[in-house]
């Protein structure tokens, strides 16, 4: 018995490292820079611990830009997935209302397309419409994307709420707002926040649409794209590197949540 | 209920609105500019879609990663979701380590996997430290097609993995102990319990997952494009390629279509194949 425990937390343990030694070795590449890169055979440490080669890929033109776009892009996401699909959420949990299961089915729906026939049109009515080349027009674009995640999980999380808690606060003589506001916010914070954080990296790592809608004001994920075939191998990591560390703390902040969010958006 | 029966319909306008904006209309445009060349109903994009050097290839390619990668996932993440049930401590630590990936972008993970392959990457210089081969060597070009077909199959396992097993560990937390401890009382082995009562009530997870990821593998894209270049078409690099490099609208609304008709096909094949038996609904 002790036998098989050992090869089960070897197993584990294996697993482990099948996820974080090739993060290991990205940033080896992040940090080591142009002389890491070109290095036969390749220590598996550091040469040098130098953030330098880090500071040198944030100071090639352009980069520091399409870091802001990606942030604005993804805060915008973020913003418009949460202030409209929240209260769709709500709907579904606390109404019955007919067209509740079509509204609820044409949501998921929308997870079965695939973004090229969205962003595709869109570049086009985007030029019309002054977004083209915008982190907004992307932001837009990737709160598509982030909305059924947006209406699913909030509509678990209210619904997981005791609607007597709510009732109570009526009878107390709170109008339906304030309950909402003083009552059942605040209960539902921590899950709302975990899927606007969600929303976010949604938008942070999209690379289709971000590189059909933009041109010159491109976002991270864009403009690594675009640069894939002519940059250096110590650029290419280091650009790989920064987009991952957000997206290893936005699991790290999420962790308990991420767990109900999709236990209870996948049934 | 005392509000107003119009509330629930106010609360659903903004997103339905956002969706209807930029999704049904878009959607709509995209099937009109595949399906129309000159003002007129056509097949003209199809034609020149299938009729392009590369399209065969990018069937092929889309279809062969899919078909390896999605059975690979599903089968690691039963194995992981199983680890963590019978995990004793620590199953929040290595549950956070395991999902670490659900958050790293397709682009991300293949640059990642290209810091590990390239020429004088970590995977030569470990063969090289085992006297495996003699110097740097190359992986992922167009003369070694097999192993840049395995590197890409590795990302995609690697990467995507997590959010099938989210799903299938969720699932699992919903299944009840008693169910596994009653089938020990009657003496069924480990394999038993898993094959014949954790799976089956697993159906619904399992489908989820499986469509989710099928449905995402179709757009895989940028991995491709980091690791292989142009040497490994797909399908949405394809699409790519004809919107923003040919500027040929038509065309890279037909692979749009395509894709979208491949993803909406494997999700009905999986509702009919996976669906849930009626006597186990509860």
């Amino acid at each position: 018995v002790t036998w098989r425990r050992g090869m089960f937390l070897a197993g584990v343990a294996t697993l482990c490292a099948w996820v974080l030694v090739p993060i290991y070795l990205i940033a080896l590449g992040a940090v080591g820079g142009e002389a890491t890169v070109n290095a036969w055979p390749k220590p598996l440490w550091p040469m040098r611990f130098s953030l330098a080669p880090l500071r040198q890929f944030m100071d090639i033109a352009g980069v520091w830009a399409s870091v802001l776009n990606s942030v604005e892009a993804a805060s915008l996401c973020m913003v418009v997935s949460i202030a409209l699909g929240a209260p769709a959420g709500y709907a579904l949990a606390r109404y019955r209302f007919v067209g509740a299961t079509g509204f609820r089915l044409f949501v998921l729906l929308t997870r079965a397309f695939p973004v090229a026939i969205l962003a595709l049109p869109l570049a086009v009515s985007f030029i019309r419409l002054g977004l083209y080349d915008s982190p907004i027009g992307v932001g837009l674009m990737h709160s598509v994307l982030a909305m059924p995640f947006a209406v699913l999980i909030t509509a678990s999380l209210f619904q997981a709420i005791p609607r007597e808690l709510e009732e109570a606060a009526w009878i107390f003589g709170c109008s339906g707002p304030k309950a909402f506001l003083r009552v059942v916010l605040p209960l539902a914070m921590p899950g709302i926040t975990a899927t606007a954080i969600f929303a976010f990296v949604i938008s942070w790592n999209e690379v289709f649409a971000a590189s059909i809608l933009t041109v010159r004001h491109k976002t991270l994920t864009a403009y690594l794209l675009t640069v894939l075939s002519e940059s250096p191998l110590h650029t290419q990591f280091a650009g790989g590197f920064i987009l991952i560390v957000p997206s290893v703390l936005f699991i790290l902040l999420v962790r308990k949540q991420l767990f109900s969010m999709w236990g209870l958006a996948s049934r | 209920m005392r509000r107003g029966a119009a509330t629930p319909y106010l609360l659903i306008a903004p997103a339905t609105a956002l969706l209807g904006v930029l999704f049904v209309v878009p959607l709509v445009q995209t099937v009109g500019l595949a399906f129309r060349v000159g003002g007129v109903f056509s097949l003209g994009n199809f034609a020149s879609m299938a009729g392009d050097i590369n399209f065969d290839a990018a069937l092929v390619d889309t279809g062969a990663v899919i078909v390896v990668a999605v059975p690979l996932q599903l089968a690691l993440a039963l194995g992981m979701a199983m680890m963590l049930r019978h995990l004793r401590r620590g199953r929040g630590l290595v549950m956070w380590v395991w999902s670490i990936p659900l958050g790293i972008s397709d682009l991300a993970a293949g640059l990642v996997w290209l810091a590990i392959l390239t020429d004088r990457g970590y995977l030569n210089t470990m063969l090289f430290r085992l006297g495996l081969i003699d110097g740097p060597r190359a992986w992922l070009t167009y003369e070694t097609p097999a192993t840049l077909f395995i590197a890409i199959v590795a990302e995609e396992v690697w990467r995507a993995t997590a959010i099938v097993l989210v799903i299938l560990a969720a699932g699992v937390q919903l299944v009840p102990k008693e169910y596994d401890e009653a089938a020990a009382v009657f003496g069924a082995s480990s394999w038993q319990r898993f094959a014949r009562v954790m799976l089956p009530l697993l159906r619904p997870s399992i489908q989820t997952a499986l469509i989710l990821r099928t449905v995402l593998a179709f757009e895989m894209f940028a991995t491709v494009l980091a690791l292989g270049g142009q040497n490994f078409p797909v399908l949405m690099s394809q699409t790519f390629d004809a919107q923003y490099f040919q500027q040929d609208y038509g065309v890279a609304a037909a692979y749009a279509v395509l894709v979208m008709v491949a993803s909406l096909g494997s999700t009905l094949v999986y509702l009919r194949v996976l669906r849930t038996p009626k006597e186990q609904l509860g």
